[in-house]
């Protein structure tokens, strides 16, 4: 973390210099919503059972579960690690490296190409 | 010139929230760009903080709003078992068939991803406040994960686009 000294420090430095722990509990939780959405999707392709298990809405099918579980996962989890990383100041870059990995997970499993392949056979 | 409830929401969907969500992004990107110190005094980076915040949130709630609206308003229309349904014309023509088995399938989850990204990013945006400008290796890391989320979203609006082209919701 980079500090650097600017015509607007003076505005600024009316801030404390505020710990990274609440940024990183909203990122991080970001990419566990992305993840739980791609591990969703993915299953539900693979088994119909858990796509009726996921469908709590008839004309919406299983898309309601999936997309309502996952910012449940993503409010959930910012909730616990807010209040497990506020006042810790863990590293900016190995907070973004696993919130990139996760996101980029998420966008695999969400890939019509990548899921399809768990289809049942018909 | 008759526009039926259904063609409606589309358009709010599809337009007036994608519309706004590509305003809220450009000025964002603008605000997040300049937010260096040797560009700006004192009071500027008070104006653009105050800025860059109205930016990001105005994208985060838009992403929220369009893909509630898009899934739980427009999509139940689209995934009508009735013939005449878009999905069932796309999927009744081998020819259009891959605008749902891949358009639509991409489309209706990784939609969902932009909003969460973009309230991360709004949020580390108001937690900062001016001291944002002071960690500028966190600003970039931002302005990426905002340019994620806007690509993310133009993947999505893109095969709605087309969608509605080869089938529109009517």
């Amino acid at each position: 973390m980079t500090i650097i000294d600017h015509p607007g420090s003076e505005v600024a430095s009316a801030e404390q210099d505020r710990p990274f722990g609440p940024v990183a509990a909203a990122f991080l939780a970001a990419g566990i919503g992305a993840l739980v959405l791609g591990v969703l999707t993915t299953l539900a392709e693979a088994s119909d059972d858990v796509a009726s298990a996921l469908e709590w809405s008839k004309s919406v099918g299983p898309l309601t579960g999936k997309t309502i579980l996952a910012v449940a996962a993503f409010l959930g989890s910012w909730a616990i690690l807010y209040a497990v990383l506020r006042g810790k100041d863990p590293k900016p870059t190995t907070v973004f490296t696993w919130t990139a990995i996760l996101l980029a997970a998420g966008f695999v499993l969400t890939f019509p190409t990548f899921f399809q392949i768990f289809a049942p056979a018909e | 010139m008759h526009l039926s409830g259904r063609e409606w929401w589309a358009i709010v969907h599809g337009m007036a929230l994608g519309a706004l969500f590509l305003l809220a992004f450009a000025g964002g990107l603008a605000e997040f760009y300049s937010l260096r110190s040797e560009e700006l005094t004192a009071e500027g980076v008070v104006r653009r903080t105050r800025r860059l915040q109205i930016g990001t949130w105005l994208m985060a709630v838009v992403a929220w709003l369009t893909v509630m609206t898009g899934s739980y308003i427009v999509y139940p229309w689209y995934r009508d078992p009735a013939p005449s349904s878009p999905k069932s014309v796309l999927l009744s023509n081998p020819s259009t068939a891959d605008w749902h088995e891949f358009g639509m399938e991409w489309k209706e989850h990784i939609a969902w991803i932009a909003p969460m990204i973009a309230t991360a990013v709004a949020f580390a945006v108001t937690y900062y406040g001016t001291s944002l400008i002071r960690h500028q290796g966190i600003r970039k890391a931002l302005m990426i994960f905002f340019t994620v989320a806007f690509l993310v979203a133009g993947v999505a609006g893109a095969f709605g686009a087309f969608i509605t082209k080869a089938a529109p919701v009517g």
